[in-house]
């Protein structure tokens, strides 16, 4: 007899977003949405703020996600979240996972105190951050993610954005949290190992999770996926880990590092940059990458 | 049991004794007591609650509306620029429908930098649909976290309850502790038909068109038009178990007074003391002392200050460009009322100064000498 091959899903089958969602085409934080909710499970709380997911998820009264979802104000994803574990915990409940869902806006810019707060005190609570690069629900604006070069609305190509993109990972790595990691959706498997791997940490645990956005990159919607692997590939959004503030892993280590021209040649809001400010942009990345090998080579 | 107590204990107290399960809170002068005896009582399980120890007032209030949503009773505390950081999560709170407990210690709006008392912090809340309670007594202050609580978790409205910076929050008070089994049969404990668990997943406060909003906004104005029957309602309820009725208002001398001050807060005891000490020398005066500023207490005020012919409304905030809250909301009250009384509009008591029963004397005596005001603003005791 033939024996029959099987095959081990080493991503979670059960769905817990449905269609019917309001997102872009091509939109990579229903990617992540996706497949956190995957490594999470049902025992899921969410509390989103102001920003794309806001609207994705679908108006007053539909909702396409299988999990509660909190609605917050846009500064407060880490403090509505430490309330929403410590009212759970005193009504009984300890085992649902609480996160913060929120993009770079509501992360980087005006969700940085109550994060910071939050961190500090260690509340039990997974903060993911979906990073598009800019204030994407209110048009394409700056955020304090948005990288070096970039046009945005508030960018305009005579003054795009001049200083490079905050080190979020290394401030979240800064609280001594337990657990900081970076992800990319065309990483799935490595998304969804680190959040389990999160889910089952105590303490306040920040995902980083590039998400490519076509209507505010000026990309194309079949794209993202490419563009979240090249970002990898060129050493610009390292796959990475930090532990406890101090112990660094890198998960994916390019054999070749490619340069970051094909990058950026498929996203047009970088369209206006020079032959010089690529250099810069590519001196950047090359400087960044040296750093993070110290701090994963350090032992 | 009875014990001597400042206001901000009260406070704390009062939400020791209801059973809070969350506490957010960051210190401010004048309120930094409450959320210190607060910690203590957690630590000692004297109280078995989650205190998060936040980074700000707005994280204050995020995290506590985070916490209700939860399904928890919460409490929370704060002061002046503390409320002010807060504005915008008054409104996710009872825009929510979360019956959120806060203390707010009333302290005068910066700059200058002021620590003392006025009412201009919670009275700029007045729209935010919050429940707002004027306390003049610690055991007052007492009471009423044990009272808001029943009343926010039965309309599922959030409750402030107001107290002034230093001549109560920090004022030693004897105060009776009422037994922790009579309050929890006064209070049962905190059960919301909807709140945020896997177990039955909904989506809150999410994008609600023109189609839907103005329904919510609606309910919830519905809802507060309850609030006043209730209060009385579940005041004499309180004075059935306790001895002590918490009610809309507290008049004093009204039903034959020809001249009726109308006043809140502290300012409002000190004005009972000078109304006897006025009708000693014959004057039929009255005081009015408002409890409940939100929701305004419409009925009881015709009822009782459309008898008197004259009204003095003290009022220790300032609505800049207009006149003083209350004179406004009286005023407003009286509309339409036949033979309505002459109401004379005083300013008294901003950023602390003290309001003596000796400046009642003077504010009736003014509205006595003056058929009708000349001023909307009378200023009292202002250097010019």
């Amino acid at each position: 007899m033939k024996k029959e091959r099987t095959f081990k899903f080493t991503i979670p089958e059960e769905e817990l977003m449905n269609s019917g969602h309001l997102a872009c085409q091509g939109c990579s934080a229903t990617q992540a949405m996706r497949f956190v909710l995957k490594g999470l499970g049902r025992k899921t709380v969410l509390c989103i703020p102001a920003c794309c997911w806001a609207v994705i998820d679908g108006p007053v009264p539909y909702s396409c996600l299988e999990v509660p979802i909190f609605h917050c104000a846009f500064e407060t994803a880490a403090s509505s979240a430490s309330g929403v574990k410590a009212g759970l915990e005193m009504v009984g409940d300890t085992e649902t996972t609480v996160v913060a869902w929120a993009g770079d806006g509501g992360t980087f810019d005006i969700g940085l105190q109550a994060l910071s707060g939050a961190a500090e005190r260690n509340e039990d609570i997974i903060y993911v951050c979906y990073d598009n690069e800019a204030y994407m629900n209110t048009g394409i604006q700056r955020s304090s993610a948005t990288p070096y070069g970039a046009w945005t609305t508030t960018t305009p190509v005579k003054h795009f954005k001049r200083r490079p993109k905050k080190d979020i990972v290394a401030i979240m790595a800064a609280h001594k949290i337990p657990y900081v990691a970076t992800a990319s959706v065309a990483f799935p498997e490595d998304l969804v190992k680190k959040v389990k791997k999160a889910k089952d940490i105590k303490g306040t645990r920040f995902l980083h999770i590039f998400a490519p956005c076509p209507t505010g990159w000026k990309s194309r919607p079949d794209d993202s996926v490419k563009l979240a692997r090249m970002v990898v590939q060129n050493c610009m959004f390292p796959l990475y880990e930090v532990e406890n503030g101090e112990k660094y892993t890198l998960n994916i280590r390019p054999k070749e590092k490619k340069p970051i021209n094909d990058y950026v040649r498929l996203q047009g809001r970088f369209r206006h940059l020079n032959e010089e400010q690529l250099a810069l942009m590519q001196q950047e990345t090359d400087h960044n990458w040296e750093l993070l090998l110290k701090k994963v080579d350090a032992k | 049991m009875k014990k001597v107590i400042m206001g901000n204990h009260a406070l704390s107290y009062g939400a020791m004794i209801s059973r809070s399960q969350v506490i957010a809170a960051y210190p401010i002068t004048p309120q930094t007591q409450v959320v210190e005896l607060l910690s203590e009582m957690c630590a000692s399980k004297a109280l078995d609650a989650k205190f998060i120890k936040v980074e700000s007032e707005h994280s204050a209030m995020a995290a506590s509306i985070g916490a209700a949503l939860a399904g928890a009773r919460t409490f929370t505390a704060t002061s002046s620029q503390g409320l002010a950081l807060m504005h915008e999560l008054l409104h996710w709170a009872s825009g929510g429908r979360l019956p959120v407990v806060m203390g707010n210690i009333n302290r005068a709006m910066a700059p200058g930098w002021s620590i003392w008392s006025d009412q201009n912090d919670s009275l700029s809340e007045r729209d935010t649909g919050w429940m707002q309670f004027y306390c003049a007594s610690n055991q007052e202050v007492l009471d009423t976290v044990i009272q808001a609580f029943k009343v926010s978790e039965a309309l599922l409205i959030p409750s402030m309850v107001v107290l002034d910076a230093f001549s109560l929050s920090h004022t030693y008070e004897v105060v009776d502790l009422p037994d922790q089994a009579k309050v929890d049969e006064y209070l049962p404990p905190f059960k919301p038909r909807f709140r945020l668990t896997p177990s039955e997943p909904h989506a809150f406060g999410g994008l609600t068109s023109p189609e839907h909003y103005f329904e919510f906004r609606y309910k919830l104005q519905k809802d507060m038009e309850k609030a006043p029957a209730m209060i009385e309602e579940t005041g004499r309820e309180y004075e059935k178990m306790f001895g002590r009725f918490l009610g809309l208002v507290d008049p004093r001398r009204c039903d034959d007074a020809e001249i009726l001050l109308v006043t809140s807060g502290t300012a409002g005891y000190t004005a009972h003391v000078a109304v006897e000490e006025m009708r000693q020398a014959g004057l039929k005066v009255g005081n009015l002392r408002m409890k409940v500023f939100r929701p305004f207490p419409f009925d009881k005020v015709r009822e009782i200050a459309g008898r008197a012919k004259k009204i003095a409304v003290v009022d220790r905030n300032i609505s800049y460009g207009h006149h003083g809250i209350f004179f406004q909301e009286i005023k407003s009250a009286l509309y339409g009322l036949k033979d309505a009384p002459a109401v004379f509009g005083y300013i008294a008591g901003l950023g602390g100064r003290d309001i003596t029963p000796s400046d009642f004397g003077g504010i009736v005596r003014h509205a006595l000498a003056n058929d009708r005001p000349e001023d909307n603003i009378v200023w009292i005791g202002v250097k010019r």
